[in-house]
């Protein structure tokens, strides 16, 4: 049978973005060992409430590594004590009897805590939104297999497509740095034919629009890849580097940033 | 037109000066570790001291020390801007780092070995480049026999010459210079600044283990063969050969000579 | 009698000659029309995106905190396209015609062969937007088959085919909101729908993370929801979705179509405890390789449960590959609905395994030895490490554990050909609404349908009834229905809030999923649907008298969010018993005991129910109507289903 346990956590509660936070201990009593953490949370939370205390807010939904919604910096590594995995995916089994927890939310200016430990990320959707896409309409386009990719070169691209956007790269950063996410998005289009056309504009919107977030800068330390829960690799950043000086110095006279 | 953000007022154009700079100051390290090997040379610093002038007064070479001033002011500068800029965007820090699971430690603390190095750089400077400049060395003659090669030298008085002299008189090659052998001789006896000196080496071992790789992957430079040669060099020229290379110097001085 | 407004005229021709038919906007007259989209996965980011390139001004709603992580991003397998690109025989009429069978001839012809028809296109626009579709060392676009499909026809990229597919209309959603023609609104909910004469002119919307109650107004509204298998508590959904949007239209007059259709999909990870909070699907590409067993024996069985034995030790021939013993043409790729029916009957022998007993096994030890382990490795890496990270076994030395669990469901709001519901202005898209797939979906259909109705329906019949509203006046904001609808939201609100019981909402939804688990899952009878509804009236009352719901409307409030839509999934719950109870025939996931053939399978009772089950609703607490929407078979002949 699952083996139980009792741990003791480190919560970081705060109301709204207005308001200081600070970290709250919660016992947390019984808990078997196959429940994924944020089972455990949920009994945290389901204890709370027949208490009549506010339970803890917490991201998550697909609660299956994918929608990259769930964000929790546990004992001071994002998405927890694995490698390559969300916190949604992490399982009790991790941890041991009588051990403390410290739950902390995504931290970066850039992030603000919108409750306890939920974040506000839509930095990440305003980057995308300055370039992340190929400017086609709907109807009108070719044939699918009217260009042949080389699989190698596919293969390299859905490697970058598969970011999952949780922003674990940036928390993990010491420089809370967005580098690997916006370079995943230029490198994927980088390397497909479709993505040609707007190569270097895309580059400089999105890398513009990245440093106008109040993101750090990137110091090569490869937190990023180590802590990111898909993989994403950090050859990533220098292609983005290589896209962006390019475009700035040998492109600058065909780039025409979309407004 | 564009009318994206200057590049350098953005965060890859920040890192581009950061690893231009840095490469430059990288290769000038081989070169001044390649020169300063004279010191090892038993021959009362003849080689040493010619050398020593002729980094001084050869124009193309002032030049580039010039560039290399710069190249270390503006790695400086903007290591303390991209330091500030970092910290603003993370106001509030984590109670936990785990920073040990996901990262080297010298890459995480690139400002502190940049900082022990600076200060090194200073020490450095003000022993020798300073005290060369300003006339605070002592002075030395050398007297080579040009048939047999054989190489003579006497202490001389400032007084007695200026500067760098070379004359030859009856097939014996007479060469007055500033003795910076002698001076280097001297600051190494000092115990304290030889530890300081090796901790120096220490500290840019680590900082061009990290940097000096970092500096070509924020070029974009990106290729599955030649970015282990890349990692190969920073850790065994950058972190190995040449940190140790310099340590030995103090070394030798303090111990063998 | 409903009017399913399909076109007359041969079936291959009544898209292309509708699409002539129907009205257009003139393009200037475009910019004049706002347009809602509520809800961002496939379905919803692909109108936004289309209707905003158009000309139309749109607002999109999300829950979630941005539209790239709606669920359709969970989707694993792939998506179906009739390119024939492999020269296996496909085509759009084979296409239609699986998927008609494949949903047990409960769908609309027409609908489901423009969905064929426009599946070509669909491939052709991701590819265009840059979706990393898996590829041939030629450099073409790979397929494979796919969830009982005798041809290859499924593209894919890799197991994340839903994730790359939104990524790509979430790309060309941004790249409206960049240029100001879409308006996103995330962290909001769809708490209302506001109707004026009749027509749906607008929503009302909870900001999560504010708590202010909005009204948005618009000259069309689109339901992109996704589908309510949540009501079952535990399911392959996202712990966010839900029904309230769909059912707040339904309480003001869109009528629900066929709710007691469910998927229950063959191969997810078994339930461990009652701490479970959702259950993860393993990609049906699994069972391509893997071959389903239980013991042949009982005893076997539950020497396995205990720990006695291992997998390893049940010899070959002590071992039951039931799918393939039962079905040798189709195997272990029958279609869900047969695949999860028979794991439920193995278990119920006691033949189950695992700790358990409630799982079955999936075995790869023949295609490890087949393909070897890296090639094994290469096509399914991804759901083994995710398989691993759950379980804590290694599926490369033990076979997988699975077991059935709630997936999609077909049903949804009923919508017509346009895809309108019966609230003019008011439209169905993906999952959302019921059209496609019968009574059972095949795999790699739902993103299929979600990006066709999306990309290529929507655009045109939006149009049309846009043109046909005669104006291109802006929607009255002051108009009252607006104010009147708020405070009905409001008042809602504060009752929910002003709960102060013993249970929490998660107490509640954990009892209802137990009870649409045992007598609407996979199996039903008129006795256990009948003790359903009773219980489940019990249940509502419980949950309105002694469920707890803390904190304060304007502030992000885990407790308020779920009160609201578990109170919505009670009354779709007994709408669904309601549903399944009318339904005296088994079709696709819809099984009543009382209706299977001698061999235990699905029987349908097609001079009694090849119609469309669409409810009305009539007031809290009081029954609803159903109107039905004959189905016409002109193109395909009806026949028992038989995958042996």
């Amino acid at each position: 049978m699952a083996q139980h346990m009792n741990l003791t956590l480190k919560v970081w509660r705060q109301k709204n973005d207005k308001t200081k936070g600070q970290f709250v201990t919660i016992q947390a009593n019984n808990i078997a060992d196959d429940m994924s953490f944020l089972e455990m949370l949920d009994i945290v939370n389901e204890d709370l409430t027949r208490k009549g205390e506010d339970p803890v807010y917490f991201d998550h939904d697909c609660r299956e590594g994918i929608c990259g919604m769930c964000s929790l910096v546990i004992n001071g590594r994002p998405h927890g004590p694995k490698y390559g995995i969300t916190t949604c995916q992490l399982h009790m089994r991790s941890f041991h009897d009588g051990q403390t927890i410290v739950i902390e939310p995504w931290r970066a200016a850039a992030f603000p805590v919108l409750k306890d430990l939920a974040v506000d990320r839509t930095a990440f959707d305003r980057i995308q939104q300055a370039g992340g896409y190929v400017n086609v309409n709907t109807g009108g386009v070719p044939d699918a297999n009217t260009i042949a990719i080389p699989k190698r070169i596919a293969d390299e691209a859905f490697e970058s497509a598969t970011c999952i956007g949780c922003g674990a790269c940036v928390a993990a950063c010491k420089n809370a740095s967005a580098m690997l996410f916006v370079s995943a998005k230029i490198s994927q289009f980088a390397l497909l034919p479709q993505g040609q056309t707007e190569r270097y504009e895309r580059a400089q919107a999105m890398v513009d629009q990245m440093d106008a977030e109040g993101f750090g800068n990137c110091t090569n330390t490869g937190a990023c890849e180590a802590e990111c829960p898909k993989g994403i690799k950090l050859t990533n950043i220098a292609r983005m580097n290589r896209e962006y000086l390019t475009a700035k110095f040998f492109r600058e006279e065909d780039v025409h940033v979309q407004s | 037109m564009s009318n994206s953000k200057p590049v350098l007022s953005s965060s890859i154009g920040r890192k581009l000066i950061m690893s231009l700079t840095g490469i430059f100051l990288c290769t000038f390290l081989i070169v001044h570790l390649i020169g300063n090997l004279q010191l090892f040379k038993d021959d009362a610093g003849y080689a040493f001291n010619n050398y020593a002038y002729l980094m001084t007064h050869f124009a193309p070479i002032k030049v580039v020390s010039y560039l290399l001033y710069a190249s270390i002011i503006i790695h400086a500068i903007y290591a303390l801007v991209l330091t500030l800029k970092n910290r603003a965007a993370r106001p509030i820090a984590y109670a936990q780092n785990g920073g040990k699971a996901n990262s080297k430690w010298n890459s995480r603390n690139m400002g502190i070995l940049g900082t022990v190095i600076l200060v090194f750089l200073a020490t450095h400077m003000n022993n020798f480049w300073w005290k060369y400049h300003n006339d605070q060395t002592p002075y030395i003659e050398y007297s080579k026999d040009l048939a047999t090669g054989v190489v003579t030298s006497k202490e001389i008085s400032a007084s007695e010459f200026h500067d760098y002299q070379v004359t030859v008189v009856n097939n014996v090659e007479v060469t007055k210079a500033r003795d910076l052998y002698k001076q280097v001789d001297f600051a190494f006896q000092n115990i304290g600044l030889v530890i300081f000196y090796v901790i120096a080496m220490i500290a840019l071992a680590f900082h061009l283990i990290h940097g000096f790789q970092s500096a070509f992957q924020s070029l974009g430079f990106a290729h599955k063969k030649y970015v282990p040669l890349i990692k190969g060099l920073s850790v065994w020229l950058f972190g190995v050969i040449i940190p140790i290379g310099f340590a030995l110097m103090p070394l030798y001085f303090y111990f063998v000579k | 009698m409903l009017d399913s407004r399909v076109p007359a005229g041969p079936l291959a021709e009544k898209w292309s000659k509708h699409k002539f038919e129907m009205k257009l906007v003139n393009p200037a007259n475009k910019r004049k029309f706002t347009i809602i989209v509520v809800g961002t996965g496939l379905a919803g980011a692909s109108a936004a995106a289309s209707l905003a390139e158009l000309g139309y001004n749109v607002k999109t709603f999300c829950y979630q905190d941005s539209p790239r992580r709606a669920h359709s991003i969970a989707a694993q397998g792939g998506i179906n396209a009739a390119k024939n690109y492999q020269n296996d025989g496909d085509s759009v009429f084979r296409l239609f015609y699986d998927t008609i069978k494949g949903g047990d001839y409960r769908a609309r012809e027409a609908n489901v062969y423009r969905l064929a028809e426009v599946s070509v296109n669909i491939i052709d626009q991701c590819v265009a937007q840059g979706v990393p579709f898996a590829r041939e060392y030629g450099g073409l676009l790979d397929n494979r088959s796919f969830g009982g499909a005798q041809v290859s026809r499924t593209f894919y990229a890799r197991g994340q085919t839903g994730q790359q597919l939104l990524l790509g209309a979430y790309s060309t959603l941004n790249r409206q909101i960049r240029k100001g023609k879409v308006k996103s609104y995330t962290r909001h909910e769809m708490l209302d729908l506001v109707k004026i004469d009749g027509e749906a002119r607008g929503i009302i919307t909870r900001d999560m993370v504010t708590g202010k109650i909005e009204s948005h107004e618009g000259h069309a509204v689109l339901l992109c929801t996704g589908g309510y298998g949540n009501v079952f508590f535990l399911s392959t959904n996202a712990m966010g979705c839900n029904v309230t949007a769909a059912w707040r239209a339904h309480k003001r007059g869109a009528f629900f179509a066929n709710p007691c259709y469910t998927q229950i999909h063959p191969t997810c990870i078994p339930v461990t405890g009652d701490h479970q909070s959702k259950l993860t699907l393993m990609s049906e590409s699994l069972r391509n390789d893997g071959r389903v067993w239980v013991p042949k024996t009982v005893e076997l069985s539950q020497k396995l449960q205990k720990g006695e034995l291992n997998p390893s030790d049940i010899k070959e021939d002590d071992r039951d590959y039931f799918l393939e013993r039962k079905y040798p043409s189709f195997g272990n790729l029958v279609p869900r609905d047969v695949a999860s029916r028979n794991a439920k009957e193995m278990v119920d022998e006691g033949r189950g395994v695992g700790k358990t007993g409630i799982a079955v096994f999936l075995d790869f030890a023949e295609a490890i030895g087949r393909l070897g382990e890296d090639t094994v490795r290469e096509k399914y890496g991804n759901l083994f490490d995710m398989y691993y990270q759950i379980t804590d076994e290694n599926p490369y030395k033990q076979p997988m554990r699975i077991y059935p669990a709630v997936h999609y469901t077909m049903g949804g709001v009923w919508v017509d050909y346009n895809l309108m519901t019966t609230i003019p202005g008011l439209y169905a898209l993906g999952e959302c609404n019921f059209s496609d797939h019968g009574a059972n979906r095949l795999g790699a259909s739902a993103l299929m349908q979600g990006l066709s109705d999306g990309y290529f329906v929507i655009p045109f019949t939006v149009g049309d009834y846009l043109a046909k509203l005669g104006n291109f006046k802006p929607i009255d904001k002051n108009h009252p229905a607006f104010e009147e609808t708020r405070k009905e939201v409001e008042n809602n609100v504060n009752r929910l809030l002003s709960l102060n019981g013993s249970k929490t909402v998660d107490d509640i939804h954990k009892k209802l999923g137990h009870i649409m688990w045992e007598y609407c899952g996979m199996a039903r009878t008129a006795e256990g649907l009948t003790k359903a509804k009773g219980l489940i009236q019990e249940l509502k009352k419980e949950f309105w008298s002694d469920v707890r719901v803390l904190g304060e409307n304007e502030e992000l409030n885990m407790s308020l969010e779920k009160a609201g839509r578990v109170a919505d999934f009670l009354e779709l719950g007994e709408l669904m018993v309601d549903d399944a109870l009318n339904r005296n025939e088994s079709c696709g996931g819809h099984f009543r005991l009382e209706s299977q053939t001698e061999e235990g399978e699905a029987k349908r009772d097609d001079e009694n129910y090849t119609y469309v089950s669409a409810w009305e609703f009539k007031g809290d607490n009081q029954a609803e109507v159903l109107h039905k929407e004959e189905l016409v078979f002109e193109n395909v002949k009806l026949t028992q289903r038989s995958y042996k």
